[in-house]
């Protein structure tokens, strides 16, 4: 892979269409960044992680839709896998709600909380609208994918792109990945695999994903939020506000009738004797 | 494999049976997946299961467990039926043409030559008509041809038999039939991948050939893009095997001895093929002698002379068979003292862990050479042992991890891959190479000072190394690869071995691994310059590690080309006559270089006394042809030959040492399982690595969504799985992934049994082995257990 630079943005293409549900990527995760991971529980059998977390920043969502009669293609489409990751949103919700700055754009335009200034104060983890973020208790920050800050800085790969047997993870310039997304669902498409889409590959979803992904079904089928619900609430949100004001309106409205109601009742119960 | 990993991907059709190659071997599933991406190749899974493999496939198709060789018969007839084979083909490079002696029978089940009283077939009865040299007789329009006798036995595999054994509905089989069947096209080229799912049967050879057979067919074999391939379940199984890991063999595949051989020219006269054609190079029969003799010279030195039959007396001649299940059917039998383990754990293992169990508690000694503490390390601890009764006394000694020593690995596609130590061994561990030596010299001690039956073996055993306890496996790498005795050189190739003792090799496969020039293995000459290192771009990158034999990266190549020297397809070529050079070029090719094609060329299978593939075989202990027959434990009579449902060559152990018997049936045990491993663990050795046992903490079973709901059962509750020989008591995983079956009108469900739990390691305290439930029964050829198909109820707990 050519030199990682500075000053170009950097992420995943993540193909959900060519992956195979190893979780090679969920350990080389671990073992790089030393997450030690939660006490082994089970899950459902194929997913015993859960869910993305302080520990787990690389995470393989199992979607089972086989159906009773298991002929027709698999094509990624019937068991639906899903390395889920830190999607290092152009419009960072978590970014905006830090309240120390502990949360930055690095040179590589990826998502970084640095550890020494979090505060441990857990709006960024209520505000992460993909549930990414929790806090490591023991050290008392918030934690999630780096986009392996360091391995970058080092002019490597992240572990998990490394790691993936598939390349179902890709890691590269944003830009080169978008056009590489962009072929590989026009290809999908050409054989017939007319459900596979790109999710945050444009600026539709938090303005842009960094880590963003192919699908083979709806967002919502991977819990994903879709392109009405994924945006962000902020100051020049002018439709949003107005909207807000005319609730607030009717709901004062509302309150004052209700009252006038209540008082009402109340009064022809007072004219009882 | 016949073809390597990466060359997987020149294939327009993949067939998996019996793998689960995104699970069991993701890193090489890159290659299936580059086939699928790069050239828009099919993937077909046939599987009882719809595993992570299925979901990236084309087609899935539900298969019963165990029915392969009615599913591949089908596709055989289908081709035949339809003249879809590769015909110039099928004609010049197997024996389809070879006239079958008048012998020849198979009527009800039963082939020609079976003696009902031992249970075994006289396989020598399956031969050829053959003339006053020996010959066979070529006549590919005879009756009694090969292929007319092929036609006549899989006219059978019909789509609607293939329906009623496997389950695969008609519309389905069809659907892929059609596929299949486009293969045999010169400019087609179709791969079938295989594991442990189609060996671990007590058909299991025969389900092996039986896609052998389809891709001699289509003209698939020896092609870039083609072949058989076997992913192997261990880093270095394949050169587990290349060094007899398996009883019945030597290093490089020479049979062990047989009682009644008392000389070499009765060896070589029952073990080496002869030859069948007047234009076959028969090689390998041709030079087993040399072969042989230069293994003796090897290990007995300069006790291995002419005038002493090189030592051929010290080769022992098991009079019975000594294959895995024998191993503890002789310790049931009370005729075993002591055992040793390296590198595996016989209690997880199996088959049948309980009758496995008993077997070690009637040893006097065990010991274990491990990394970690194992099942079999501490067998007491089992479920309902109790330990008051195992006098076995139990010695553990810590070896060092592969991780901790240098050696080569020899994967799936034959390449012989040098690594180096990444950690140093810690405390007293040793490697096992040097606990065997040590305890070699300390038995010769013993001899040497209190004598013993039969010395001569022990103390006429080569041991060169410079220092006899420690020796290097760089010692050994060039024992091994052999040398020639009178100029003291290494040997570069096993056409230099000679049949009088002037020269050794320790494995003749890897002749030419390390020659004077170096340790060929190290290479890595790889895609860091792929114009340099691979200038056919055709993946084969010779000068990456070293693939047996000599380097050649595609077995039988020469059937990659048509007689005239041609590729098939010349997009994908795996050797051509270079008419110029007067060579043959491409991958190292399976031929003499230098030998022109033509009409009196030898013919492409050098190996075989017939000079061809073979469709019709006599290697195999069930039958020339292989037929469909039902696991011993199955839900269904054969619909073929109800009278002889099961394969009437499996030995039965039980029923021949007299126990009682230990197989269930359908009234009891109404539901087919099958074991197999996860991705997230590899065998038993991970639940000691602590990011793997979060991935995958605890033992369940799979079971069909139907039946749970029949049963009250949901995912994540407690369940029963019990067969005749033992019970696991585990969680359940309900899904649709295992669906019913429709099986000869019968409903069928699959239950499926990871294998991976038992109670050593991180998570402590489950103590159920998957292997419990297995049946103690084994291929009738190979003996390996039939862990893939056995009967199981299930019970909500």
């Amino acid at each position: 892979m050519a030199e990682i630079t500075p000053g170009r943005a950097y992420g995943f293409f993540t193909d959900t269409s060519v992956c195979i549900g190893c979780k090679a990527c969920e350990v080389a995760c671990k073992e790089w960044n030393q997450l030690p991971g939660h006490e082994p529980a089970f899950g459902d059998g194929f997913d015993n992680t859960g869910g993305l977390d302080a520990q787990n920043w690389r995470h393989v969502q199992f979607i089972d839709n086989v159906p009773d009669q298991t002929m027709g293609t698999g094509q990624g489409k019937a068991w639906l896998m899903m390395s889920d990751v830190c999607k290092h949103c152009k419009e960072a919700s978590c970014m905006e709600v830090c309240p120390t700055g502990a949360i930055i754009r690095t040179e590589f335009d990826s998502v970084y909380i640095q550890p020494d200034v979090c505060n441990g104060c857990r709006n960024c983890i209520a505000a992460c609208p993909y549930d990414v973020i929790s806090q490591d208790e023991q050290k008392g920050v918030a934690q999630k994918c780096t986009l392996c800050y360091d391995r970058m800085q080092g002019n490597m790969e992240p572990a998990c792109a490394k790691a993936c047997p598939t390349d179902s993870i890709q890691f590269g310039p944003v830009d080169e990945l978008r056009q590489a997304a962009q072929q590989r669902v026009t290809d999908l498409q050409e054989q017939g695999v007319t459900e596979a889409r790109l999710y945050g590959d444009d600026s539709s979803i938090y303005g842009g994903l960094n880590a963003f992904f192919l699908l083979m079904d709806k967002p919502e089928a991977y819990n994903l939020p879709n392109e009405q619900n994924a945006v962000l609430p902020r100051r020049n949100n002018a439709g949003g506000y107005l909207a807000t004001l005319g609730t607030a309106v009717l709901g004062v409205f509302g309150g004052l009738i209700a009252l006038r109601r209540r008082r009402e009742p109340a009064a022809e119960e007072g004219d009882q004797p | 494999m016949t073809n390597h990993w990466r060359d997987i991907r020149h294939a327009d059709l993949i067939l998996v049976n019996g793998a689960n190659p995104a699970e069991a071997h993701p890193v090489g599933f890159r290659w299936l997946m580059r086939a699928k991406l790069d050239r828009g190749a099919k993937l077909i899974h046939t599987d009882p299961r719809f595993t992570r493999t299925s979901a990236v496939a084309d087609i899935h198709l539900r298969i019963r467990t165990g029915t392969d060789v009615a599913y591949f018969g089908g596709l055989i007839n289908y081709v035949l039926e339809n003249e879809l084979y590769h015909k110039e083909y099928v004609e010049y490079a197997t024996n389809a043409g070879f006239v079958v002696a008048d012998n020849y029978e198979f009527s009800d089940g039963i082939f020609n030559a079976f003696d009902e009283d031992t249970g075994l077939y006289n396989t020598d009865a399956w031969t050829y008509e053959t003339d006053g040299s020996g010959h066979a007789k070529i006549d590919i329009e005879h009756p009694r041809s090969v292929l007319n006798l092929l036609r006549e036995h899989y006219s059978r595999y019909t789509p609607e038999m293939v329906a009623r054994i496997s389950g695969i509905p008609q519309d389905q089989f069809l659907e892929v039939a059609k596929l299949v069947g486009e293969m045999g096209r010169p400019e087609k080229v179709m791969t079938i991948v295989y594991a442990v799912g189609l060996t671990h049967h007590t058909t299991g050879v025969q389900l092996i050939r039986s896609g052998a057979i389809l891709q001699l067919l289509l003209g698939n074999v020896g092609r870039p893009g083609g072949g058989m391939n076997a992913e192997r379940g261990h880093a270095n199984i394949q050169g587990n095997t290349d060094h007899a890991i398996s009883w019945e063999i030597l290093p490089g595949y020479l049979k062990i001895p047989a009682p009644g051989q008392k000389n070499l020219d009765d060896y070589v006269e029952k073990s080496a093929s002869t030859k069948l054609h007047g234009l076959a190079e028969n090689f390998f029969g041709a030079s087993y002698r040399n072969f042989m003799v230069s293994l003796l010279k090897t290990w007995y030195g300069d006790a291995a002379t002419k005038a002493s039959e090189f030592a051929f007396d010290h080769i022992p001649k098991p009079a019975e068979n000594a294959s895995w299940i024998s191993i503890y059917d002789q310790a049931l039998r009370g005729r075993m003292e002591g055992l040793m383990l390296s590198g595996m754990t016989a209690t997880s293992i199996g088959p049948d862990s309980n009758q496995v169990l008993k077997a070690l508690s009637n040893l006097k000694w065990l010991c274990v050479m491990d990394a970690f503490a194992t099942t079999s390390s501490e067998f007491w601890h089992a479920p309902d042992m109790d330990p008051a009764t195992v006098n076995t006394e139990v010695f553990m000694l810590p070896a060092t991890h592969w991780i901790e020593k240098d050696g080569s690995f020899t994967n799936s596609g034959r390449w012989v891959q040098w690594k180096d130590p990444v950690l140093p061994p810690e405390h007293e561990s040793r490697h096992d190479h040097w606990i065997l030596a040590e305890l070699f010299l300390r038995v010769k001690d013993l001899y040497r000072q209190q004598g013993g039956k039969y010395p001569d073996p022990v103390f006429e055993l080569t041991f060169p190394y410079r220092d006899p306890r420690k020796p290097t496996l760089d010692e050994l790498a060039k024992e091994v690869n052999g040398s020639d005795l009178t100029s003291g050189k290494r040997l570069a190739s096993f056409a230099d071995l000679k049949a009088d003792g002037t020269t050794t090799a320790g494995d003749w496969i890897y002749t030419g691994h390390y020659p004077e020039s170096g340790n060929l293995t190290k290479r890595r000459e790889g895609i860091q310059n792929p114009a340099e290192n691979d200038p056919t771009g055709m993946g084969f990158y010779h000068n990456w590690a070293w693939s047996w034999p000599l380097n050649r990266r595609v077995l039988y190549n020469r059937a990659s080309a048509d007689p005239q020297g041609r590729p098939w397809d010349p997009q994908r070529p795996g050797i051509r006559w270079d008419a110029d050079k007067g060579l043959w070029v491409g991958d190292v090719p399976d031929y003499s270089p230098d030998t022109p094609p033509g009409p009196n060329a030898p013919l492409p299978f050098i190996m075989t006394g017939e000079g061809t593939g073979r469709l019709f075989s006599n290697s195999v202990a069930d039958g020339p042809f292989p037929e469909h027959y039902e696991p011993i434990e199955s839900p269904v009579e054969n619909p073929l030959h109800p009278e002889v449902s099961t394969t009437p060559a499996a030995y039965l152990y039980d029923k021949q040492a007299g126990r009682p018997n230990r197989f269930g049936t359908v009234a009891d045990f109404p539901y087919v399982a099958t074991s197999y491993r996860l991705t997230e663990h590899e065998h038993y050795i991970t639940q000691h690595v602590e990011k793997l046992v979060q991935l995958q903490p605890e033992a369940f079973v799979e079971v069909p969504a139907e039946l749970a709901k029949e049963k009250g059962i949901a995912t994540g509750d407690r369940v029963r799985v019990a067969s005749k020989r033992g019970k696991l008591e585990v969680r359940a995983v309900v899904t649709k992934r295992l669906g019913p079956l429709q099986v000869d009108g019968k409903r069928v469900y699959q239950i499926g049994i990871p294998i991976h739990w038992g109670f050593v390691g991180i998570s402590t305290g489950q103590h159920w082995l998957a292997n419990a439930l297995t049946p103690f029964v084994g291929d009738a050829s190979a003996r390996t257990p039939e862990f893939k198909a056995f009967l199981v109820n299930l019970e909500k707990i």
